[in-house]
């Protein structure tokens, strides 16, 4: 947990930003950050302060983003786009294996990414919250995942404090914002004239050493800090986590599971746009003169048919025990099996939910009691 | 980073890596069903790969891909390596056209095994249904390898009909074990059909059960569990003595691909083989 100390923040102007990114790509990083493109703001490769979405906010609304300019220099005024951190430790798609054939034998060779040192500037709190659930599934298990591996390994995380919160923000109630707690390398706080720094590690220290930075005044520090705790008062959704995860499991005859399923397209947008929803496929791309395959891990979501299937039958046949999956195991057995919520409350999947499904509503109404409720025993 | 030549042979650093391994035999034992017995092609591999009963593999075939097979060898002769394979999908319906000398690829073993520790010492009944019978075939030979620590072997085996009896040699060899007790069950009756006509939980009266040293391992269809436990259970034998071998979609082996979730549970890492008391709940949850 990073607590401000004001020995440790520095005050810098904005123009120091560009003076960050200039070390970083002199450091060997590649530096990505929030750029516009078709109407959202996603991860591209920043060289120039201007390449940042300057003047630009975001507006998200359950099954609605709309970006506008207002016109001032904020430069992280867009709180985040559909894609968190996650994609760029846990890739999208990306090939395992190749397997090459030769004369009815073959060999499989490990394609691991090449190790790529990738700055993040702009980490949101509940992104690097979403990472470090990440980190846990696919690093702290008996089996290590290599490629997750190098992908993280190479990464610089500079987080941004949120002093706004979006309509579809609940972190204050998952504990996991406005203010970034999760590891991160530098975090900046972007008031009017001022960018506040501080480091999270070693390395962020030591960049902060690099560049002596002044330290700032326990005013500026102070106005930080009330801009994120007005942040957090701000957030009009919240989660209410005390009775999980049993209660959820004790809901699952629940009548609203129904009312639900009439809505849910089973797109699995919200699962895509998850910070933590970590669910893969392996695909099998042989070459057409069959020497050579490759053996892809894609993201895989539990909406989709196959998610459920074995040999002549789906588990998970109907939308409605799909959406109950996904909601129950990101509220409750998430924490059965990783000490911790599978959500953040970073409101992706209610903004990118094409009717607006709103999890933070879908709650309180499973855990409500129903009169057609039939009541299951059951424990965790 | 894991410098890519370390990487490459070595499993532990890479969960994903898969190693060929020869088809030396080829045993039909049903219709679209075969025993494929497999050899490591890498002699290092062959001599460092051990496996649990119970414990399954996932099993490649070039251009089209894996599945999760149970492994059905005795763990004793592990470079002896039989899956019994259905067709049932695309996987393995292509594997279906595979002949001895031809590759396939392994990558395991994956999971948790039969509790053959736990059990030595007690009677142990085993109670299988259809293709349910594979899993359990290695913990029958890890216990008459180790007959002495045992106490009586029940092998309760149910089939829908006479044809689909697997493993016919075997069931006979294991008869002849002392204090072993074989007993068989078909739904349709056939003229060549000697034992009991019905289902394989009607079995259980032919039985005698001590509940007190009893453990019960079983495999099959999700509905011969459900139905089965509570008769056992009414024969006093407690949940926490049932194990079972539970199956779902499996596609990584490592608990990471998401796909095998049974309440808190990842069924290819904390199973397949898991006490009943712990997946009872969720068993009953229809959908999840």
């Amino acid at each position: 947990m990073a607590t401000p100390c004001d020995t440790h923040v520095a005050a810098v102007p904005k123009t120091f930003l560009q003076q960050l990114i200039d070390v970083l790509c002199a450091k060997g990083y590649r530096v990505v950050g929030p750029a516009l493109r078709d109407g959202a703001v996603m991860w591209d490769t920043i060289r120039q302060v201007s390449d940042l979405p300057i003047g630009w906010r975001d507006e998200q609304e359950p099954g609605r983003y709309r970006l506008e300019n207002t016109g001032s220099d904020q430069i992280f005024g867009v709180v985040h786009g559909p894609q968190s951190v996650k994609p760029l430790a846990f890739a999208p798609r990306e090939p395992l294996l190749v397997i090459e054939r030769t004369k009815g034998s073959f060999s499989a060779l490990p394609t691991l990414p090449k190790s790529e040192k990738v700055a993040v500037l702009g980490a949101r709190a509940c992104d690097l919250a979403g990472l470090a659930i990440q980190d846990h599934i696919f690093l702290k298990d008996a089996y290590r995942d290599p490629y997750y591996q190098t992908r993280r390994d190479g990464l610089f995380l500079i987080a941004v404090n949120c002093t706004r919160a979006l309509a579809t923000c609940f972190c204050a109630s998952m504990d996991t914002g406005p203010r970034a707690s999760a590891a991160f390398d530098l975090a900046l706080t972007e008031l009017e004239e001022v960018f506040l720094v501080e480091a999270g590690s070693a390395a962020g220290q030591a960049m902060m050493s690099a560049l002596s930075l002044a330290p700032a005044s326990t005013a500026r520090v102070r106005e930080a800090e009330q801009q994120i705790e007005a942040c957090a008062r701000s957030q009009v959704r919240r989660l209410d986590r005390s009775p999980l995860p049993q209660a959820l499991y004790d809901a699952h005859e629940h009548p609203r599971w129904d009312d639900v399923a009439a809505r849910c397209l089973a797109c699995g947008n919200c699962t895509m746009v998850c910070p933590t929803c970590f669910c893969h496929v392996v695909e099998e791309v042989p070459d057409l003169t069959q020497t050579r395959s490759e053996h892809t891990r894609l993201w895989d979501s539990c909406f989709t048919q196959e998610h459920g299937y074995i040999h002549g039958k789906n588990i998970r046949p109907t939308i409605k025990d799909r959406y109950r999956m996904w909601l129950t195991h990101k509220l409750a057995s998430w924490i059965d099996q990783f000490g911790t919520s599978g959500c953040v409350g970073c409101g992706r999947c209610i903004t990118w939910c094409p009717v607006g499904i709103d999890l933070t509503e879908e709650l309180p109404a499973l855990l409500k009691p129903s009169s057609q409720a039939k009541e299951k025993p059951g424990q965790a | 980073m894991t410098p890519f030549s370390q990487a490459t042979g070595n499993a532990a650093a890479n969960p994903y890596l898969i190693q060929s391994a020869t088809i030396v035999e080829k045993i039909r034992e049903a219709e679209d069903i075969d025993t494929y017995r497999l050899r490591f092609v890498d002699e290092q591999v062959r001599r460092s790969y051990r496996f649990a009963a119970g414990q399954f593999n996932m099993v490649y075939l070039f251009g089209v891909g894996e599945v999760a097979i149970s492994i059905v060898s005795d763990p004793d002769e592990p470079d002896s390596l039989d899956h019994t394979i259905r067709v049932v999908g695309r996987v393995t319906k292509a594997i279906a056209r595979l002949q001895p000398g031809d590759e396939l690829g392994i990558r395991g073993p994956f999971g948790q095994g039969w509790p053959l520790d736990a059990a030595q010492g007690k009677d142990v009944v085993i109670v299988t249904g259809g293709l349910g019978c594979a899993p359990v075939v290695g913990a029958i030979e890890y216990i008459f390898r180790r007959r002495s620590q045992y106490g009586s072997v029940k092998i309760l085996h149910g089939i829908k009909t006479p044809h689909d009896l697997l493993y016919r040699e075997r069931f006979d060899a294991w008869r002849r074990h002392p204090d072993v007790e074989v007993l068989l069950a078909s739904d349709q009756p056939h003229k060549t059909w000697r034992y009991h006509v019905g289902v394989v939980t009607e079995l259980f009266e032919q039985v005698v059960m001590n509940p007190a040293r009893t453990m019960v391992l079983m495999c099959g269809p999700e509905i011969m569990m459900r139905l089965g436990v509570p008769i056992l259970m009414q024969r006093g034998i407690p949940e926490t003595a049932i194990y079972v071998s539970l199956e779902r979609h499996m596609e990584c082996g490592i608990g990471l691909c998401g796909h095998c979730q049974l309440g808190p549970y990842f069924l290819c890492k904390d199973g397949p083989v898991m006490r009943y008391d712990r997946v009872a709940p969720w068993l009953e949850r229809v959908g999840f």
